[in-house]
């Protein structure tokens, strides 16, 4: 008898939980991102409910500044796989114009939690899939599967509901809703693997490309749209990069590389000197900001 | 050998827990430079200023940093050449008690840390204790600290010995027992020169090569149904995870509890047909023939399992509120939730004695052995015989909390099955009797339940139950029991004729089907063109088949429960 992989134990966890929150809870929603993570979700959600679709809605919560990339290959997965997308962007915040380049911190908060928060509160979502995971940052390690957030939609890390073997409680009172994070203990490179091995499609930009960038305080910006201030003596150069994860353009480094294969990138994950998340410029902040946002409804 | 290895750390309080994970990570340079920078950077502007404080990669919440305490879990993952680990660091205040079961409950081996100046230690026994309950079998125990006791040979042997009661005690499947320094790194992921007295293997190196054998296989094949799949009305398949055995197509499963037997038509591993599939792997299967099943219930081969309306179980409590007896509570076992009463405490378990004590209630992080009563018979088993059918935890119905985990230890109250329970009897003839049978929609699990009422034979001359909490029939009508092919005459709530259903002859009185249905049926050439069409029907068509000729709420609604 075969015994199972690594990855089919990662992807058994994972399935079961899906399956869990879909015949238990009310009105789950699966977060989609468009980043690899989100693409390896979906592909599980596929999975886990065939030959049915899956029995939930998909819900993008765009800040307006994605890669133009990104928003191009989720109407053409959404189509193909023949899913419900659901597109929210806080309005508010588009008519005030919020931006990353003047706004810095309000803008993540405004364009992105409040945003979440504004779009979970429209369609009343008791559960919300995302594709977080423990390996990415230390107040992720410490966070549950089943992750509760009480009206606010804020989360209480003191007090986490104890979660026993597969035995999820996903009771929830009015008002109150959970994040549910299936690939909890994958690590980044457990998602290559996986999408190597499963074949699942991801947008381009995790490929080296030449790309028209503009280094900015160590960090290597793409310059996606005529929308980007180029400070003074800044011009965008071509050079070959990559994105190990996907957000908000400007807001997001990208590594200089060759790896157009999938195997190139893994063996540029192996050997990488820094974790994934130094590529985002909202992280390289006072340790515990994370933890702040989410208790105050970040993802 | 398994290729990832599930593993947690405990004891007590600065015994050196996230200390030791720490410097592993950092040893085996598995620690990314900018995570290693942070580090450091901590280590500087924390309290706890001078050398590297390790721990700080794992205490990464904001109240863990200010205290000083790691208050819950952190899960790590790091890869060697020899073998794939996920971590779970656990807390060692006894407040946190539950947190530290929470990793416990998800990992193979756990390493209790005893700090060598002060020998095992009332936590110490609680965590080795909370990790048999929750089924661990492979435990480490790390002397840590041998630094501040002079290397002692002398020291470790004193130690070694109360570990070995504290083994036998609990009767603790396998053990081993390290002499390390987790600051300096003694034993650590290296063999230490300052302990040359020491002849075993240093932590890492036993972590990477410890065989988790499985040679405890459970008997059978089991899978608790999640959920039912249905694309369309030609395919109709039960999802979930297979937990024990193999299962290959044409193999004939039972299932729980209606205890119906059935062939396996086909099997999905995900979304690939494939003619057998093995334990871990989540499966769609579809049967032959129509079966009783939704979530909840489990279908079996091979395995001696069945339905219980009692328990008795082993219980962490975890409320703030204390237990009290006859509190009712949902239960969740398998995939199935229902209400459930605490009738008795047996006794509770002094964690550092072991002694069994008579109590009417239990506080947090206290454990006891307790009846639970269901409002329905569940499939359930041993912890030790079927493990995913012996794990529970106890919610409130109030405020949703997880109030208690706990593993199941015995039995009692099984139920009949369902063959036996045919309701109309005459001779040879047996029709079941779901006609008797409420729907409840449960509002605490949001779904509708049905409850068989207690097994009762009727047979000609007997007076039968017309009217129920979701049921009201005429004085007069049939029953055509499809299933079963009996048809049963009812005059005056009495039954007057029970025959086969090709014997039946329509009464000009209202007929219902095996389930208490409204069938529409107003002459014998219906009623013939009725038994064609069932038997043309197969499973595929059978919602046609229903849609056409049965009626739900003529005599029957379902009541909030």
């Amino acid at each position: 008898m075969s015994e199972l992989t690594h990855l089919d134990e990662l992807e058994a966890e994972a399935i079961y939980i899906i399956r869990e929150v879909a015949a238990e809870c009310e009105k789950p929603v699966m977060l989609y991102s468009i980043g690899k993570d989100s693409s390896v979700m979906l592909h599980l959600a596929l999975k886990a409910f065939y030959p049915e679709k899956p029995p939930f809605p998909f819900l993008h919560v765009n800040t307006t500044w994605k890669f133009r990339e990104m928003i191009e290959f989720r109407d053409n997965i959404a189509k193909k796989l023949g899913i419900e997308m659901l597109e929210y962007i806080n309005q508010d915040g588009v008519k005030q114009g919020i931006n990353p380049f003047d706004h810095g911190s309000a803008y993540t908060d405004i364009m992105k939690t409040q945003a979440l928060k504004q779009a979970l509160n429209k369609y009343g979502f008791t559960a919300a899939f995302g594709g977080g995971r423990r390996d990415e940052e230390k107040s992720r390690a410490k966070e549950r599967i089943f992750s509760f957030r009480n009206s606010a939609h804020a989360w209480d890390p003191k007090n986490q509901r104890p979660e026993m073997w597969k035995l999820y409680n996903t009771k929830i009172n009015k008002g109150e809703s959970i994040r549910v994070f299936p690939i909890s203990n994958w690590t980044e490179k457990d998602i290559w693997q996986y999408i190597k091995r499963e074949k699942i499609d991801i947008v381009p930009l995790y490929f080296a490309a030449p790309r028209p960038v503009v280094v900015r305080d160590g960090n290597i910006i793409m310059v996606d749209d005529e929308r980007f201030p180029l400070r003074e003596g800044e011009t965008p150069e071509i050079k070959s990069v990559r994105f190990r994860t996907l957000g908000c353009y400007p807001l997001t480094g990208g590594v200089e590389s060759t790896a157009t294969t999938l195997d190139e990138i893994i063996d540029e994950t192996l050997s990488a000197v820094s974790s994934e998340r130094t590529s985002r410029v909202i992280d390289n902040e006072a340790a515990g900001s994370m933890e702040r946002r989410k208790r105050e409804g970040y993802f | 050998m398994k290729g990832l290895l599930k593993f947690i750390t405990c004891g007590s309080v600065d015994d050196g827990k996230s200390t030791l994970i720490g410097h592993i990570l950092y040893d085996s340079k598995l620690l990314y430079t900018d995570q290693e920078k942070a580090l450091e950077l901590d280590s500087k502007v924390g309290s706890r200023s001078g050398k590297i404080d390790y721990s700080l990669l794992l205490d990464g919440l904001m109240a863990e940093r200010e205290q000083g305490i790691t208050i819950d879990v952190a899960y790590r993952y790091f890869t060697t050449d020899r073998r794939s680990f996920i971590v779970a660091d656990t807390p060692g205040h006894e407040e946190y008690t539950r947190n530290m079961a929470v990793g416990a409950s998800f990992a193979d081996l756990s390493v209790i840390l005893v700090d060598a100046s002060q020998g095992v230690l009332v936590q110490t026994r609680r965590h080795a204790r909370i990790s048999k309950l929750m089924g661990i079998r492979y435990f480490v125990f790390a002397v840590n600290k041998m630094d501040l006791v002079g290397y002692s040979k002398e020291r470790f042997a004193e130690i070694l010995k109360q570990i070995n009661e504290l083994a036998s005690e609990l009767s603790l499947h396998s053990v081993y027992v390290i002499p390390l320094s987790a600051t300096e790194g003694d034993n650590v992921t290296v063999k230490s020169k300052n302990i040359d007295w020491y002849e075993g293997k240093a932590l890492l190196d036993y972590l990477e090569t410890v065989d988790i054998d499985d040679s405890q296989k459970e008997e059978g094949f089991y899978l608790p149904v999640q959920r039912v799949c249905r694309p369309d009305r030609t395919f109709r398949g039960f999802q979930g995870q297979i937990e024990a055995g193999t299962i290959r197509v044409g193999d004939t499963i039972t299932t729980l509890p209606s205890n119906e037997k059935a062939s396996v038509k086909s099997i999905l591993f995900t979304d690939k047909n494939v003619d057998e599939a093995h334990v871990g792997e989540p499966v769609t299967i579809s049967l032959d023939r129509e079966v009783d099943v939704s979530r909840g219930c489990v279908l079996i081969k091979d395995a001696n399992i069945a339905s219980y309306k009692k328990i008795k179980a082993s219980l962490l409590w975890m409320d703030d509120e204390p237990l009290s007896l006859g509190k009712d509570f949902l239960v969740k076992l398998g995939t199935k939730t229902i209400p459930g009463t605490l009738t008795k405490i047996d006794y509770a378990i002094d964690v550092n004695t072991g002694t069994h004590q008579a109590t009417e209630s239990l506080s947090k992080n206290g454990i006891a052995v307790v009846e639970i009563v269901f409002a329905e018979a569940i499939v359930a088993d041993r912890f030790e015989n079927h493990k995913t059918l012996g794990e529970l935890i106890l919610i409130d119905r109030v405020t949703h909390a997880t109030s208690a985990c706990g593993v199941v230890e015995g039995l009692f109250e099984k139920q009949v099955a369902n063959s036996e329970k045919a309701a109309f009897v005459q001779g040879e003839r047996h029709g079941r009797g779901e006609i008797f049978e409420e729907f409840f929609y449960d509002t605490a699990t949001l779904s509708v339940v049905k409850q068989q009422p207690v097994k009762q034979h009727y047979t000609v001359g007997d007076e039968i139950p017309t009217v129920g909490e979701s049921y009201h029939y005429p004085d007069d009508f049939d029953i055509i029991i499809l299933r079963d092919s009996i048809a049963v005459k009812i005059r005056g709530k009495h039954i007057a004729e029970i025959t086969t259903a090709e014997e039946y002859r329509y009464g000009n009185v209202p007929v219902i089907n095996g389930r208490g249905f409204e069938i529409k049926v107003h002459s014998d050439a219906d009623v013939k063109l009725l038994l064609s069409e069932y038997a043309a029907a197969g499973l595929s068509g059978r919602e046609d088949f229903f849609r056409k000729w049965a009626s739900f709420d003529t005599y029957r609604k379902v009541v909030l429960h």
